[in-house]
């Protein structure tokens, strides 16, 4: 298999944009990833497309408009994962000699409030056994009551990532929150808080991959790395009504991390910065310890040692995480993957976390899909 | 006033105890709800009818504030995950929609009980947990 490099990267900030078109969206971050990368008309094989509320060939709008449709266009949906499942066949296609260049992004735009979601069948969302926020406060009592997460911890998380998102000009809230502000917030589903919560909302992001290296700051993709969840867990993104014991069942996200480590033969102790999924706070913490950061159940230390802090190793969301930025399905996994490049190259201005050399992307959601990606320099 | 169930399958109530209809699975003797004919756990087909409940242990529980949407009952309500003999943790509405008024482990009853009315003038029936000692 071949080395893929990431030679060009795009954004639309994320938050809404009532004028502009999804085909505009994602327009935009391509048009970038593409301008940056020096690839125009002819020089991509293949363009991989995530979204999950686009529609019919949605991939296909953006690069009609932009004229450059005439190659293969796959468009993918996998929930949260989209972006990043759709980074993992882009990858693979080069990887494999399919392709030298492959254009991969995605976009979103989603309707404020909880998501409504086609997953559910209307009785499920009739007898009220589809809202998406009271599943993640159900993980939340259970990490709390399992291990020593407190309810300041939550906050503490959504404290943090704030903090660093005033700093990332594509995030949609650049405002510092007090603890006691996010803890005064309305409770949505106890013990989540309104200020717990990220919202859905609109962006786009683009990533070209080639087989060549770009230049001197060429950022590798190490591994990208897809799973579904096992059966069991009635806690799991696939929403289940029902499931058992699942102290032995592991999450998708543990199963996907072990996939790319393996893949990058890394591990999680060489990673310098992270960004992860905090649908809300406390996915946060799970994913942390899914993701192998900190140990299982000690996710409420790791908070209040700052994990994942300004200046802690690995930083964790720098760009803010999904709790500043919001989260467009199709756009977000792609939109952590640009973050870590600029980290990488040293390009993520007021962001940067010093010296860092391996990044990891993670996201879950929806499917159940989990998708890790690793980058080096 | 006419009802029906909110879906079809997904439990009983004959006058006797309701109880919810799950699937048991022959070769791993997993239980599932609703009743599926292969099983999720090991795959095999041929799962059979097991009703379940009346009696079940809260495990998690939470309150839904804001109204979902195509959510058609009232709000705030209660939504937890309750343990039923077997080891089947069943994802349900709680009658109960103050987590205060809660707490692990408490012994939950079954209920099937009008949830809303639907637009031809039916009362829609769906099931819920209350607590055993309301």
């Amino acid at each position: 298999m071949r080395p893929v490099y990431v030679a060009g990267v795009g954004l639309h900030p994320f938050g809404r944009f009532p004028d502009r078109t999804l085909t505009a969206l994602g327009a935009h971050a391509v048009r970038a990833a593409l301008a940056e990368a020096g690839v125009g008309r002819h020089g991509f094989g293949a363009a991989f497309c995530g979204t999950v509320y686009g529609g019919v060939a949605a991939g296909h709008k953006v690069l009609t408009a932009l004229g450059l449709a005439g190659v293969p266009i796959v468009n993918v949906e996998a929930g949260c994962a989209s972006g990043g499942a759709a980074l993992a066949l882009g990858a693979a296609a080069v990887a494999s000699g399919a392709h030298d260049v492959v254009l991969v992004f995605g976009m979103e735009k989603m309707p404020r409030g909880i998501i409504r979601s086609s997953f559910f069948e209307p009785w499920r969302e009739e007898a009220g056994l589809a809202a998406t926020p009271a599943y993640f406060a159900l993980r939340a009592q259970r990490l709390m009551r399992e291990s020593d997460v407190t309810l300041d911890d939550l906050a503490a998380v959504s404290e943090e990532n704030h903090r660093h998102g005033v700093d990332n000009p594509y995030a949609m809230y650049r405002r510092a929150l007090s603890r006691a502000e996010i803890l005064a917030s309305p409770v949505v589903c106890e013990p989540l808080r309104l200020l717990m919560l990220c919202a859905p909302n609109e962006g786009a992001a683009a990533v070209v991959l080639s087989a060549r290296p770009a230049g001197g700051r060429a950022v590798r993709v190490a591994a990208a790395a897809l799973r579904s969840h096992q059966a069991g867990s009635v806690l799991g993104e696939h929403t289940p009504m029902s499931g058992r014991a699942d102290d032995g069942v592991p999450a998708p996200t543990e199963t996907a991390a072990r996939d790319a480590w393996a893949h990058a033969g890394l591990g999680p102790e060489d990673v310098d910065v992270v960004e992860l999924q905090d649908t809300d706070s406390a996915r946060e913490i799970l994913s942390a310890e899914e993701l192998g950061l900190c140990p299982k159940h000690g996710g409420g230390r790791w908070v209040r040692d700052g994990g994942g802090a300004t200046g802690a190793r690995p930083a964790v969301n720098p760009s803010g995480g999904l709790l500043s930025k919001g989260e467009p399905l199709g756009a977000s996994a792609l939109a952590q993957v640009v973050e870590c490049t600029w980290q990488l190259r040293g390009e993520a201005g007021a962001r940067q976390v010093p010296h860092a050399r391996v990044a990891l992307a993670h996201t879950v959601g929806r499917g159940a899909n989990a998708c890790v990606v690793v980058l080096t320099t | 006033m006419a009802t029906r169930p909110i879906a079809d399958g997904l439990f009983v109530d004959d006058g006797d105890a309701p109880r919810l209809v799950a699937g048991r699975c022959a070769a791993c003797g997993g239980l599932h709800f609703p009743r599926g004919t292969t099983c999720p756990y090991c795959a095999a087909d041929g799962c059979t009818e097991a009703r379940v409940g009346p009696a079940a242990r809260l495990w998690l529980y939470t309150a839904v504030t804001t109204r979902p949407p195509g959510y058609r009952g009232p709000v705030p309500y209660g939504f937890g995950v309750v343990e039923l003999d077997g080891g089947l943790r069943v994802v349900t509405r709680l009658t109960e929609a103050d987590p205060a008024r809660l707490r692990p482990g408490l012994a939950m009853r079954l209920v099937v009980e009008p949830l809303f009315t639907d637009d031809d003038g039916a009362a829609v029936l769906s099931y819920a947990f209350r607590p055993e000692d309301t």
